[in-house]
């Protein structure tokens, strides 16, 4: 039965327009959360990194001491803040209380015998350059953020997390892209039907449990096989996050693969090509840009992931190029010292310092990809 | 030509063999994780296992229990889905109903919610620490509670704050993809017949796209029930005597509790089977939720193929 329109009810539309204006604002307003969430990453983590990012602290601990005939010659401001007072307090001393206040400053200061206390650690030049430690016979890159004087240089972790993360990207890449050419290409429909949920469900394995099962199975396994010194490393650590990558890199591959027209496929077996040429020759070198995103999605993937690398990779941070040491990368670091850090003081900052630039590195990899991946989706289907 | 064609074969089982092979292993490894973990962990199942406590003995496997993790873990993604599913919805309403897909702020929001897809987890735990917990938690405090401590620390609510922003992506992606499985005849014969577009949305696009809706949920709760990195620092307890009965109290978690039975652990071959036990239980929760999410998924794609021809 036809709906008869009067004029009474197309004002009640008119008036639900109007709400419904509303709600469309709203229901805008509200997809843009995840613009704000990225915006408040970015901020919140900058936050309390930027104190260290922009050298605004020090935890240098020990000036030269001052003998006591030295005292008149001193600006007393100078004075007071070698010695930790106010000015106020400084106006307040008679010559004798200061003579004593200087020397038991003074004595303090010997008592701390390393050298090194005297600089600040948390400088840019020592984050990031070798530095020759009291003690030590070269200059050397130490990650040692607990001790009399803490040292706080990236370049330890750096290499640790690029060591678990190239381990991880040797497997899985030609795992994954093996995998996804065979699955999109010469598997029966049947056999792709079970392959790819199977795939797509060790994504859904918690990266805890691949880390756990790395450290009590796969690390003994890997070490009767190889024979290696230390049960826990970056060889480990790798494998294991490498089986945290494959499904992404299977994925993102597999759907660029299959976004090939089918009519490449078809011209180059008309033209006498065997299935496999096809796929080798035509169908990888147009999705080759897919492919490669995949790759940097996955190396994303893998310098980010924490609970893996923090439970099989042994956490030492030592700098060497063999991947059979142990390592400690960016993640663990964070997840392990966090905890028992300050709030707010120097070794916090540097965490999330640590943070933002594993942020700044993921931000990147994560843009570059899917510009890649969208241009490529774009540049098939033109042609189709 | 014959010896030619003979070795164009060889190459191309070679070839077939070699990507076949790769994929096997793959698959192979899947099996043999789950396999052992299943395996190891069916020998410490028990009645007791799951709605014990851990009173006594954390680490010995013939008194612990994992009822508390459990719990915690229930709670948190409850409290995350409640957070996450109607701001995801919504996204996704927006991008597949209103949104231009030319428009410049389109490209934003959907260049935002891949990149949010690819923060680290412990990235993550980083802004809750900062942000939940510092800045929101301390602020509740100042304001509301005369400075006295309650939400400016570690608390259930803000590790399922922050586990909402992290499975954000997931249900925005599902929503959506479901939404676009719904038939454009649809919404025209609704709209002909002279509703707006938000009751088309709310009558007829909606109803039909729920399981999509639910899977998006799903899938969400099975990475949050996984997910440790980002509530080590916003929430989870190495051990607590009492379940959690207020929003600022903290929990104990299943992947948590993996974590710190495997590195914590005084005598790692006592505590093993309480650690299978604890893996089988996450994967359980984890992956049963995965599972039926997948299903389900691709039943939508299914359908969607037919309805887009």
């Amino acid at each position: 039965m036809p709906r008869r329109v009067n004029l009474a009810e197309a004002i009640v539309r008119r008036r639900l327009r109007w709400g419904e204006w509303l709600v469309e604002r709203g229901v805008f307003l509200v997809s843009l959360s995840a613009i704000l969430m990225i915006f408040l990453i970015f901020v919140f983590v900058g936050r309390e990194a930027l104190p260290v990012a922009l050298g605004r602290t020090n935890n240098s601990r020990g000036q030269k001491p001052i003998a006591t005939s030295e005292i008149p010659r001193i600006a007393p401001d100078k004075l007071a803040a070698y010695l930790g007072v106010t000015a106020a307090d400084m106006k307040s001393f008679d010559a004798d209380t200061l003579r004593q206040l200087v020397e038991l400053k003074g004595q303090e200061l010997k008592e701390i015998a390393n050298p090194d206390a005297r600089l600040n650690t948390t400088r840019w030049s020592l984050m990031v350059e070798p530095y020759r430690w009291h003690g030590y016979d070269k200059a050397e890159y130490i990650w040692q953020p607990v001790s009399e004087v803490p040292k706080f240089n990236m370049v330890p972790l750096i290499i640790g997390s690029l060591k678990a993360t190239l381990v991880a990207l040797l497997l899985s890449v030609p795992l994954g892209v093996g995998a996804a050419i065979y699955v999109s290409q010469l598997a029966k429909p049947a056999l792709r039907e079970i392959v790819k949920p199977t795939i797509e469900l060790l994504s859904g394995i918690p990266s805890v449990v691949l880390g756990f099962f790395a450290l009590i199975v796969m690390a003994s396994v890997l070490q009767a096989a190889f024979g290696y010194e230390s049960r826990l490393n970056a060889f480990v650590a790798g494998v294991a996050l490498g089986l945290t990558v494959i499904p992404i890199i299977f994925t993102i591959s597999e759907d660029a693969l299959s976004s090939v027209p089918k009519a490449y496929t078809h011209a180059a077996l008309a033209l006498g090509a065997s299935p496999w040429k096809a796929a080798w020759q035509v169908v990888l070198p147009a999705a080759v840009p897919g492919v490669f995103a995949a790759c940097v999605l996955g190396f994303g993937r893998a310098i980010g992931e924490t609970m893996v690398v923090l439970m099989a990779s042994g956490n030492a941070s030592i700098v060497s190029a063999s991947i059979f040491d142990s390592c400690r990368t960016l993640t663990a670091s964070i997840a392990a010292e966090l905890a028992e850090v300050v709030f707010g003081g120097d070794h916090y900052c540097i965490l999330f310092l640590l943070g933002a630039l594993l942020f700044a590195v993921t931000f990147a990899t994560n843009l570059a990809g899917d510009v890649v991946v969208h241009r490529l989706k774009q540049q098939l289907e033109g042609k189709h | 030509m014959p010896l030619r064609r003979k070795q164009t074969d060889w190459q191309s089982l070679g070839f077939t063999a070699a990507t076949g092979l790769m994929t096997a292993s793959i698959v192979a490894m899947v099996v043999i994780i789950l396999g052992s973990l299943a395996w190891n962990g069916a020998a410490q199942m028990s009645l007791r296992f799951i709605f014990g406590g851990t009173k006594e003995g954390m680490f010995d496997a013939a008194q612990a229990g994992v009822f508390p993790m459990i719990f915690g873990t229930v709670a948190l993604v409850v409290l995350m889905t409640i957070c996450v599913l109607p701001v995801g919805v919504i996204t996704a309403v927006y991008l597949s109903e209103y949104a231009r897909s030319t428009s410049a702020v389109t490209r934003v929001i959907r260049g935002a919610i891949n990149n949010l897809a690819g923060v680290p987890s412990i990235v993550f735990g980083l802004f809750g620490l900062g942000f939940f917990v510092q800045f929101l938690g301390g602020g509740i405090d100042k304001l509301f509670c005369g400075g006295e401590l309650h939400y400016g620390k570690p608390a259930l609510v803000w590790a399922a704050a922050t586990m909402a922003v992290l499975t954000l992506p997931v249900v925005i992606v599902a929503t959506e993809e479901a939404l676009r499985a719904v038939p454009k005849g649809l919404r025209e014969a609704s709209m002909a017949l002279g509703a707006t577009r938000l009751e088309t949305i709310l009558k007829i696009v909606l109803p039909q796209a729920l399981p999509g809706v639910i899977t998006g949920a799903i899938l969400a709760v099975g990475r949050g029930a996984g997910e440790v990195a980002p509530i080590m620092f916003t929430g989870a307890a190495y051990y607590l005597a009492h379940l959690p009965s207020h929003l600022s109290d903290q929990f104990m978690n299943l992947g948590y509790h993996v974590f710190v039975l495997s590195t914590q652990s005084p005598d790692i071959e006592r505590t093993k089977p309480i650690l299978f036990g604890t893996v089988l239980v996450l994967l359980v929760l984890t992956f049963l939720l995965n599972s039926a999410g997948v299903i389900v998924r691709s039943r939508i794609r299914a359908r969607a193929r037919q309805a887009h021809g």
